[in-house]
């Protein structure tokens, strides 16, 4: 298995390369920033506020004086982790769902495709918004909503690639023999389909920290004293006229993350490789 | 211009190429050479037959005519000659003025080659319009000309339909047509009977040599069929892992193969009959009346019939094959036996066992005891599991053997399907063709089934490949006491191979016959149509086939209620044919579907003959 995925790495195309370390880095940020910021995010460092880059305080302050690079170092994690969380619980929910939808068939699959399709309708920040506003923010609740979200797209692409792997004669056999649901899902049909599901969920996972920034900046997202990157963004809207780094840093953080994260994607999509 | 010491000398030479290298490069730098040292000429008008299995190149030598390489191999030569024209020495943009103007290709598969969502005219016309030949009008008088030479039914108005709307027989003489429109200098064309059925063959293959003829092109015929290609060809050049074996007339090659290759290719494609198998007298599988198809069943009948009436009983040990060409309801047979397909009326019994139908209340011993190899191994094998997966899973799940009991039986397996171990850590692609289908083959045995249905495991294999694995079936089934289905397209194999034939035709059993029998010949007049149809390796057969009685003229409507090949019979009563449905004719050992009485109908010759040829 490592020797499969060293043997991967090598043919990555240059942006791949490119993306798999931006993508290692915010990785490293999220599980490290903490030990390594230099101050508490909540200390306040220095009187002026927005003041630049510095000797000392390598990306200045925000607009209360507190450090920017331990407040970046702190928030990263919930950024990461929220969205590879809700990425990969929207995967695993959507795709199960999906194997289960194509294997059955029948009225099974017309229900769930057609609950799917009514959650598709209703667009993602509504849906954030109103239960947010009802039941109140929190990062569990985040977790969810943002999982939510992202199943429908996750069923279509998976019950696509489920259907079309059922109809395969190998799937045949193991119904001849006699097989269950269970074994023909998980035996049969998933390893076939890793591949792409793997890609998607990297990609669900760019469009939930674009949705987690998104809420953040409106406030409905991670709460204070707690701040992820979006928040990061939105407390510092005030530095914008002045181009304090304050706000430049979280909104360029967002960007590389996302920007990293989709290079990475695009060069393990089979056939990206040379 | 004249190549040394050949008997084509003296003739004009309007295709030649010499010193021909074709290879890919690998990402690491490596250079694959998949096509060395070919040298070839065909004088005008003449048509040079590339015969080989998959993988010998000959497709790769056919495209390099037009300058054109796959997966970005390169062509090297010393000469690529069409006509006037150096191939090998043209531009990117000259090629594109030659390619479907001057050189035309036919590709296997008219219905993968035509866009679905436009006439057939408006394409076949296409070449002339892109190479500014002509204007629409005289275009569209010269389509119509062709499908007129090509025997197409109304060539005024079959252009206005779409691809889907004709037959797969006429969809690849339309696809002549648009090769010829431009009246190229050469015409490639790419095993283009291959994905017909064998009647439908005949007559593509008679318009398309009469068409030849007349255009007077020069041509190259790829295929991997020798009797095919003895009937259309002038020339045959063999191929062999990308170098050619022999080049010689056709003639010479069929009645003289210089090489061993040569030899075995013809040995291949010409079955042997089998000994009679001393099949037990008790019956193990008997299916009686049984009506299948798809959609809502209301009545017993459902909404689309495949099968109707189907009945037949197989020994323990023996060999039932099933024939028919596409859509006539042998793999439906099949799933129907297996379970897969629930069947709407009639049973399946396993010795005395009544079978639920529907898999899913079938027992797990009763699942074990029929098996299924499917047609494709490609998508027959997960290629996510590697062969000892496969192997294993239903060692596990029909005997509960694991652990060092598993991996002795697989061992085990592998000898019996003769593939060495090292094979258990591959995955399927990974395997080549025949090693695929040996692995599905042994996956269906580890159950130890008392019937194996074996559904078209041979056709997509090459001839060399399906031979031995038709050995192998032959041998396990007699050694092992297994009832083996054969489910074919191929009635000269299925004869040599089985001791029972069963002919379905629309969904109907039109004959069904022992061994014993065969020696009498064949009755329907449909199985005789199917034995006819197999072309044999004479270059005589086609035109003799063509003076033998055509088939009545298809009648378009066709009752559920009368006899399913009266559109096509050439022996039809009027007044009983055309009023009720044929009632079926018993004697010992053979049944037919027929109002002809058994004296009536003519037999095929001396039974089947399969490929008889002049080499005797």
């Amino acid at each position: 298995m490592t020797g499969r995925i060293f043997a991967a790495l090598r043919t990555l195309p240059a942006s791949g390369r490119i993306g798999l370390a931006l993508v290692i880095l915010w990785l490293l940020i999220a599980a490290l920033g903490p030990v390594i910021a230099p101050h508490s995010p909540g200390a306040f460092v220095d009187e002026s506020v927005f003041s630049g880059m510095s000797r000392e305080l390598w990306l200045g302050t925000d607009y209360l004086g507190r450090d920017v690079l331990s407040r970046l170092l702190w928030g990263a994690r919930y950024t990461v982790f929220l969205a590879l969380g809700a990425a990969m619980l929207a995967v695993v929910t959507g795709t199960s769902l999906a194997l289960v939808a194509a294997i059955r068939g029948g009225w099974i699959d017309e229900v769930l495709s057609r609950s799917m399709d009514t959650l598709t309708s209703i667009p993602s920040k509504i849906f954030a918004l109103v239960l947010v506003a009802a039941f109140g923010s929190s990062l569990v609740l985040l977790l969810v909503i943002m999982a939510v979200i992202y199943v429908p797209g996750n069923f279509r692409i998976a019950r696509a690639l489920a259907v079309n792997l059922i109809s395969l004669d190998f799937v045949q056999v193991a119904r001849a023999r006699g097989e269950g649901t269970a074994y023909i899902a998980w035996r049969e049909i998933l390893p076939n389909m890793i591949h792409p599901l793997m890609a998607d969920m990297g990609l669900r996972f760019v469009f939930v920290v674009l949705l987690l920034s998104g809420l953040s900046f409106l406030g409905l997202g991670v709460q204070p004293p707690l701040a992820d990157l979006g928040s990061l963004v939105r407390e510092n809207i005030s530095g914008l006229s002045e181009g304090a780094s304050a706000i430049i840093v979280p909104a360029i953080a967002i960007a590389t993350l996302t920007v990293g994260a989709n290079l990475l994607i695009d060069a393990l999509k089979p056939g990206a490789r040379s | 211009m004249s190549v040394a010491g050949r008997d084509i000398a003296a003739k004009e030479i309007a295709v030649e190429v010499r010193g021909l290298d074709i290879a890919v490069h690998e990402a690491s730098g490596n250079r694959i050479p998949i096509v060395r040292d070919i040298s070839f000429a065909i004088p005008r008008g003449e048509v040079l037959a590339l015969i080989g299995e998959s993988g010998s190149g000959k497709t790769t030598i056919a495209l390099a005519l037009m300058g054109y390489s796959r997966f970005g191999a390169d062509i090297a030569a010393d000469v690529i000659r069409v006509g006037d024209m150096r191939i090998d020495k043209m531009s990117r943009s000259e090629l594109t003025r030659v390619r479907g103007r001057r050189v035309s290709y036919i590709a296997q598969s008219a219905a993968s080659g035509f866009n679905p969502s436009r006439t057939i005219l408006s394409q076949v016309i296409e070449p002339l319009l892109v190479h500014r030949l002509a204007d629409r009008k005289t275009a569209e008088a010269r389509a119509v000309e062709l499908f007129a030479s090509l025997a197409l039914p109304s060539p005024e108005t079959i252009g206005s339909r779409y691809p889907h709307q004709v037959s797969g027989g006429q969809l690849q003489r339309v696809m002549v047509a648009m090769a010829l429109i431009t009246e190229p200098e050469l015409v490639i064309l790419d095993e283009p009977t291959t994905a017909l059925d064998v009647t439908t063959q005949v007559e593509v293959l008679k318009t398309i040599k009469l068409a030849m003829k007349q255009s007077g092109a020069t041509a190259i015929y790829v295929s991997h069929d020798l009797a095919v290609v003895a009937q259309v060809a002038d020339r045959i050049a063999v191929l062999k892992d990308g170098t050619m074996c022999e080049e010689g007339s056709v003639e010479q090659i069929l009645n003289a193969p210089a090489s061993e290759y040569t030899r075995s290719l013809m040995a291949a494609a010409q079955p042997e009959a089998r000994p009679d198998a001393q099949a037990a007298p008790d019956n193990v599988l008997t299916v009686s009346s049984i009506t299948a198809g798809y959609g809502r069943i209301r009545d017993g009948m459902p909404a689309k019939p495949v099968l109707r009436d189907v009945s037949f009983s197989i020994r323990r040990g023996a060999a039932l094959g099933v024939i028919g060409e596409s859509g006539s309801g042998k793999s439906t047979l099949a799933r129907v036996i297996a379970g897969l397909l629930p069947a709407a009326q009639g049973d399946v019994m396993l010795g005395d066992e009544v079978l639920p139908r529907a898999m899913a209340r079938r027992s797990r011993e009763q699942l074990r005891r029929v098996q299924i190899v499917f047609q494709h191994a490609d998508t027959a094998l997960n290629p996510a599991q590697t062969v000892r997966e496969i192997l294993a899973r239903p060692l596990a799940f029909y005997h509960g053997l694991k652990g060092p009991a598993a991996d002795a039986r697989v061992a085990e397996l592998l000898d019996l399907i003769q593939l060495p171990t090292d094979v258990l850590a591959r995955r399927s692609s990974e395997l080549s063709g025949g090693q695929k289908q040996r692995v599905n083959l042994a996956r269906a045995l580890a159950a130890e089934p008392d019937v194996l249905i074996c559904d078209e495991v041979t056709s997509a294999l090459d001839t060399v490949v399906a031979a031995a694995i038709l050995d192998l079936i032959d041998d396990l089934r007699r050694n092992l006491g297994i009832a083996t289905i054969f489910i074919s397209h191929d009635i000269s194999n299925a004869h040599a191979f089985c001791d029972d034939l069963l002919v379905l035709y629309a969904g109907s059993v039109v004959e069904l016959v022992s061994r014993a029998r065969f020696s009498e010949g064949l009755h329907h007049p449909y199985t005789r149509l199917l034995v006819d149809s197999v072309p044999e390796m004479d270059t005589g057969w086609l035109a003799r086939r063509s003076a033998a009685d055509a088939p009545a003229i298809a009648r378009d409507a066709i009752s559920p209620a009368l006899c399913p090949f009266l559109p096509r019979c050439s022996q039809a009563i009027v007044g009983a044919c055309d009023t009720e449905w044929p009632p079926r004719r018993e004697r010992d050992g053979q049944s037919i579907l027929c109002h002809r009485d058994w004296g009536e109908l003519r037999p095929s010759g001396h039974g089947v003959q399969g490929r008889t040829t002049v080499m005797s």
